[in-house]
């Protein structure tokens, strides 16, 4: 049995990260599903810092984490709002439809 | 804590925005008063960030987690007459959107709060907790006439790239912390020996991050629809204020803790720089908006700013900053002059609408005239100056290749600003605009034309100031 170390956590955040990233570029349909990647994202660098943190043995690294956790939930709180506004106004959220700035 | 004093300009901004919320809540029909003494709270601040922390040569406070030097004051002072200019002329266009709300003053101070602590952070979470305070705000303002389609567009897209944008900057801090083992910037540089690759892994991340927040390409796709689409004088504040504090953590960020992997992001920064100028001056030569013409400039000129820095000099960090300083003004005078051109509560934004101005507005087209001779570099005009100095500074480190491309799209770019003066000067003139400004728009206009005209009368003015930074 191989003991679970850094890197097996550093993969993990890693390929979170990387679904978050896939996410929002393959995404055709739905803006709800960007918002989940971009939470996916902001969780997988939460992912990295406490485990550099339990690995450093330093603290901040957690306190970052608590920091990253407070914003991103403001931040879906406004993109949540936002896309209200928008589908307000174009009754739609899918994302082949906002194409109304083009140039 | 005697030193406390010197955070004063963010302690009095962010009760001021408490303040100022209440005030909101409780009385009614308050705008106006709300946006008075917005302009007020700006205006103040400026004055105690002038009077505590400008003769201060480098403090940190807070553990360390933030620095007071002189750019950090210089840069703060910037930022702070930058919105406090914009606030003041933005006050008519917001009245005929029926868009003249609380909301607005308040959102511009939060931004301004953001980016000061931006600004001075010298620390991954101080710096991390200043840019979304910016940010937050930002997405906010970007879809503020909300009733309009465009708006939330606009709003929609710059909220979705820039928390991918954040996103990917926190992973590179994430990766820096654990290698270098602290979020401060000079522990960080000091650990600098062991790791190096996985620390410019980390580089790379926050660079592209960074890169978003000032539109340089490749990262630059939101900026032409969120400047389009945004209300006209929040599109004025997301091309002037935001890029200074951007800029200020760029430079801060590459010449604090990563001075010494400079061949590993010197590379990266030239290459942004000279994709940043060929794309601005090449896309913008087929546009019909004027917000995205303005758009598509300001790629070509953040293009401009990161050449000064890719030089990995002091002096390549002054001419950078001369040169936002000089574009700042530049921008506020286009922005003012796009302002004027109203008629019938509407307002005109398309290149086509400009043909013939110079029948009708004499005085407006020749302020034009000398805006888009300075922006596209014509001497002795103050954008002029800027270019000079970057040029300078990018031969002296015989980078010659980046002062070639350089120069050769600034004639590129020098095409589509004589376009535009074409447009004025020869074409049929269209119906009369409005010219009953308002009196900030028209001091607005004046003052930065006049410093746009005379700057090369007291060069040395603004030379002396930045000077005084010294980073490396």
């Amino acid at each position: 049995m191989t003991e679970i170390g850094l890197g097996h956590y550093l993969t993990l955040g890693a390929v979170i990260f990387s679904i978050g990233i896939i996410g929002i570029f393959l995404n055709r349909k739905n803006i709800i599903v960007i918002l989940m990647s971009i939470e996916l994202i902001l969780l997988a660098v939460n992912i990295n810092l406490v485990a550099f943190s339990i690995f450093l043995g330093d603290l901040a690294g957690q306190v970052f984490t608590l920091f990253i956790l407070t914003v991103a939930a403001a931040e879906a709180a406004i993109g949540l709002a936002i896309i209200v506004v928008y589908y307000r106004n174009s009754g739609t959220i899918r994302v082949e439809e906002i194409d109304k700035l083009k140039g | 804590m005697n030193n406390l004093n010197l955070v004063l300009p963010e302690i009095f901004i962010s009760l001021s925005i408490m303040f100022l919320l209440v005030l909101g809540v409780f009385k009614k029909d308050s705008s106006r008063l709300i946006f008075n003494t917005s302009l007020l709270v700006l205006f103040i601040t400026a004055i105690i960030t002038l009077n505590e922390t400008y003769s201060v040569n480098r403090i940190t406070l807070f553990n360390e987690g933030v620095v007071i030097d002189h750019m950090s004051s210089l840069m703060k002072i910037i930022t702070l007459i930058g919105a406090f200019l914009v606030l003041s002329i933005s006050s008519s266009y917001l009245k005929t959107f029926k868009i003249f709300k609380i909301e607005y003053p308040i959102l511009i101070l939060c931004s301004v709060l953001g980016m000061m602590v931006m600004i001075s952070s010298n620390d991954l979470i101080v710096f991390y907790m200043g840019l979304e305070l910016q940010s937050l705000a930002l997405y906010v303002l970007a879809t503020f006439n909300r009733d309009q389609l465009k708006s939330s567009e606009a709003g929609l897209k710059y909220f979705v790239l820039s928390a991918l944008s954040s996103g990917l900057l926190l992973y590179g801090c994430s990766l820096i912390y654990g290698f270098s083992g602290s979020t401060n910037f000079d522990i960080i540089a000091s650990q600098l020996n062991s790791n190096e690759y996985v620390l410019t892994f980390g580089i790379v991340f926050i660079l592209v991050g960074l890169a978003f927040k000032i539109s340089a390409v490749p990262f630059h796709m939101w900026a032409p629809d969120v400047y389009e689409g945004s209300p006209t004088s929040v599109t004025l504040f997301f091309t002037m204020v935001p890029k200074i504090a951007a800029l200020t953590v760029f430079i801060r960020f590459l010449y604090v803790p990563f001075l010494n992997l400079i061949d590993q992001w010197q590379m990266i920064i030239i290459f942004l720089s000279i994709a940043s100028m060929l794309f601005g001056a090449i896309a913008a030569i087929g546009q019909t908006n004027i917000k995205r013409l303005i758009a598509y400039s300001s790629i070509g000129h953040i293009g401009y700013t990161l050449a000064g820095l890719a030089t990995g000099s002091n002096e390549g960090i002054q001419s950078s900053i001369i040169y936002i300083s000089i574009y700042v003004i530049m921008n506020l005078a286009l922005f003012s002059c796009l302002l004027m051109l109203k008629r019938n509560n509407q307002y005109y934004e398309d290149i086509d609408d400009l043909s013939g101005l110079s029948k009708n507005h004499p005085l407006l087209s020749l302020s034009l005239l000398v805006i888009l001779f300075s922006l596209a570099g014509i001497p002795p005009l103050a954008g002029f100056f800027a270019k000079f100095y970057i040029f300078k500074t990018v031969i002296e480190q015989s980078m010659y290749f980046l002062a070639i491309v350089g120069l050769l799209s600034t004639v590129i770019a020098a095409f589509y600003y004589l376009r535009i003066i074409k447009i004025i000067y020869f074409d049929k003139e269209k119906e009369r605009y409005d010219s009953d400004h308002s009196p900030w728009l028209k001091f607005s206009l004046t003052f930065s034309t006049i410093l746009i005209l005379l700057y090369f009368i007291f060069p040395s003015q603004l030379i002396e100031v930045v000077s005084r930074i010294n980073i490396i």
